[in-house]
């Protein structure tokens, strides 16, 4: 009867529990994150100290530069490799084995970090011992290791583009002059730029986020804004964790809804497209 | 698009040619296909196909859904490898030519017209890839734009252009280059009746008025019929036959061809008696089967009594009256209007004969009367003459 007259209260019960499980946690770490008083869990009243305190803290503040240099140089090579990847797998003549490189470079998304990360610290020893490089772990291999686990990301974004898209837009554009070279420049990259944007988006954020890889592959003096985090929470909450969260929960936010703005917009033009053609 | 071809577009390349060059022993094919073949893992998509085409020819391939047209057409524009056969175009062999070298171009199903470029800049594409200088490149982009009457939407961008505009856009590109040969894949299959109908008459303007030869894949039989200065009928990967339309629709080779271009009523028939008229003409006798109804049939080769033919007329060809009809020649035979479509032009009656079978009969309209001179139900006559029956091997 009343599902005439919209959703039930039940459902509605259902519904505000769920998204309060969700985000009542982090609303409440946002609030105190103004609290006044040391204690993390009692309320002295609103005040900023703990932002500036945190802008005063060297520690932090190096490590989410060193962060943030990461999360883009990682995501920059992550585009490019991934991209690559994307593209050698949906417009190379079907070579063999073909598929199971398309299973290959989607292992990775399901992986466990535990086991990626050791892997790759198990790589990165071994590699030391045989050819003496990388000399010593720290934000170089830090970088590698993001690297490889979101450039599957971009490359299964890239392929759902690419696959997505009229392929007789390449062969219009060869079939008038292009090289393969300069069909790729002319018209592939133009056309999946939106979802490398978005790729390189994600990626950025999941460098940013990432703590159990960064851990296995850092070595003594490189220490990312998880890692410091929480080796901090290790002795206790402190207030000024709760407004580091906050500023990189905005951060992400915004991130996040930049991308799913992006890949919005370039879906409806190909559907606006689908429907002129 | 009509108002341009009035219009003389200069520089453009003028041809002579005489309207049928593949009955003139001398002239010298601009095509050729060598038995070209295309097999994709085990699966003969096209099946050794040789085939001339002359300068300013436009020549239709039509076939049905996967008969290999695409393919074939794909193979000559060099976006398949063919497996066997050559390619030569004006006396040159492109067969091992990448598709950015050939000196043809292609208008694709979809049109493919590039989304993130104006109107102008899709155009301009070709001309630019061969590094012309800008000045030119404009000048001819105009001279393309003015040809298929897109000036005003220059700047626009593919999506803000209708079906018929991405055409336009798509052929404008095309033949900007000045290919030796333009290949069209379905390109109405996309647009509306009415449009379809307008575009496939600018089309043939637009070739005669270039003397470009073309290439259309089409699996619309009626565009065939009025597009193309000869036609290949295509069916699993081979051609069973090449002519003009005419020659296709009325002395077509077999069952397969007369079913498919154009409607027709088939019978299976044994032959009676065969007499030679003439050097080429054999009136032959045949017995219907079932019915032993004998049909009167001109047929170019001589026949044995005995053999097993199919006996074709086309449903225009025949007579339907309700007063029996008397000729020397006519095959004539009864039953009963089944079906009855109105046209206003014409009526299509649906005939079941005593036989039991089914005879579509195509009649002109000729009077001005208030009501259906024929209605369902009513008895009537079947005629034809016997220069309309079509003897087809069994
Ligand atoms: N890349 C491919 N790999 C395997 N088989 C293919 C490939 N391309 C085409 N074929 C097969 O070859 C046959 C001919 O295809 P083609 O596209 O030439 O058909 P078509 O005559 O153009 O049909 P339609 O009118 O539907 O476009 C089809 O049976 C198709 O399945
Ligand atoms: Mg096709």
């Amino acid at each position: 009867m009343s599902s005439h007259r919209g959703p039930s209260t039940f459902i509605l019960s259902v519904l505000c529990f769920g998204f309060a499980f969700l985000y009542v946690p982090i609303l409440v770490m946002m609030a105190y994150s103004f609290n006044d008083s040391a204690l993390a869990t009692v309320w002295g009243g609103f005040s900023t100290r703990w932002y500036s305190a945190l802008l005063n803290n060297e520690q932090i503040i190096n490590a989410a530069l060193l962060s943030l240099k990461i999360a883009a140089v990682s995501a920059t090579f992550a585009t490019i490799l991934g991209t690559l990847a994307g593209l050698a797998l949906t417009r190379m003549r079907r070579f063999r084995g073909r598929f199971l490189f398309t299973g290959l470079i989607a292992a990775p998304l399901v992986m466990p970090e535990v086991i990626t990360g050791l892997s790759l610290l198990l790589l990165f020893v071994s590699l030391q011992q045989l050819i003496g490089w990388p000399v010593s772990r720290g934000a170089t291999t830090i970088t590698i290791a993001h690297i490889t686990f979101a450039m599957a990301y971009i490359a299964v974004i890239v392929q759902a583009r690419l696959a997505s898209m009229d392929e007789s837009l390449e062969e219009a554009a060869m079939d008038l002059g292009g090289r393969p070279m300069q069909v790729t420049f002319d018209i592939t990259l133009p056309l999946i730029a939106p979802s490398m944007i978005s790729g390189w988006l994600l990626a950025f954020t999941l460098s940013l986020d990432d703590l159990v890889i960064a851990s296995f592959t850092s070595g003594a003096g490189a220490s990312t804004l998880p890692m410091v985090i929480f080796s901090k929470i290790k002795l206790g909450v402190t207030p000024d964790i709760n407004a580091l969260a906050t500023i990189i929960i905005g951060t992400l936010s915004l991130g996040i809804l930049i991308a799913s703005w992006i890949i919005l917009r370039s879906q409806r033009k190909t559907s606006a497209q689908r429907q002129s053609g | 698009m009509t108002a341009a071809t009035d219009k003389e577009a200069p520089k453009l390349p003028e041809t002579d040619f005489t309207e049928t060059p593949w009955l003139d022993p001398q002239a010298a094919p601009f095509i050729q296909i060598k038995s070209l073949s295309k097999e994709f893992d085990d699966f003969t998509a096209v099946d050794s196909i040789s085939l001339d085409i002359y300068q300013g020819e436009l020549f239709t391939i039509l076939g049905g859904s996967g008969c290999g047209k695409s393919t074939l057409l794909r193979m000559l524009a060099g976006f398949e490898n063919p497996s066997a056969g050559q390619i030569i175009i004006d006396g040159v062999d492109i067969s091992d030519l990448p598709a950015y070298d050939r000196p043809v171009n292609m208008m694709f199903q979809s049109y493919a017209v590039f989304p993130h470029m104006t109107v102008a800049q899709n155009i301009a594409y070709g001309l630019k890839k061969d590094r012309l200088p800008n000045a030119e490149i404009n000048s001819r982009v105009q001279e393309m734009l003015e040809l298929v009457q897109l000036q005003d939407l220059a700047a626009r961008k593919p999506k803000q252009l209708s079906g018929g505009q991405c055409q336009r856009v798509a052929l404008a590109r095309a033949l900007i280059k000045r290919p030796k040969v333009l290949l069209l894949d379905e390109p109405l299959a996309a647009l509306d009746k009415k449009l379809r109908e307008q575009t496939q008459f600018e089309l043939i303007n637009l070739q005669h008025k270039l003397g470009t030869t073309f290439i259309v894949v089409t699996h619309d039989q009626e565009e065939a019929m009025t597009l193309s200065s000869r036609v290949a009928v295509m069916d699993a990967g081979r051609f069973v036959q090449i002519g003009t339309p005419l020659e296709v629709y009325e002395f077509p080779l077999n069952r397969f061809v007369a079913d498919f271009f154009g409607t027709i009523n088939l019978f299976d028939a044994t032959v009676t008696s065969s007499v030679q008229v003439d050097s080429c003409t054999h009136t032959i006798e045949a017995a219907l089967d079932k019915t032993g109804t004998l049909v009167k049939a001109d047929c170019s080769h001589q026949l044995n009594q005995g053999d097993i033919i199919s006996i074709g007329v086309r449903p225009e060809k025949l007579s339907i009256s309700q007063k029996k009809p008397r000729g020397k020649n006519l095959t004539i035979t009864n039953g009963i209007v089944e079906d009855l479509a109105y046209y206003g032009n014409r009526s299509i009656y649906r005939v079941r004969s005593h036989s039991g079978r089914m005879i579509q009969v195509s009649a002109q309209n000729f009077q001005r009367t208030k009501e259906l001179v024929l209605e369902w139900d009513d008895q009537v006559y079947l005629s034809w003459d016997s220069s309309c029956s079509v003897v087809l091997p069994e």
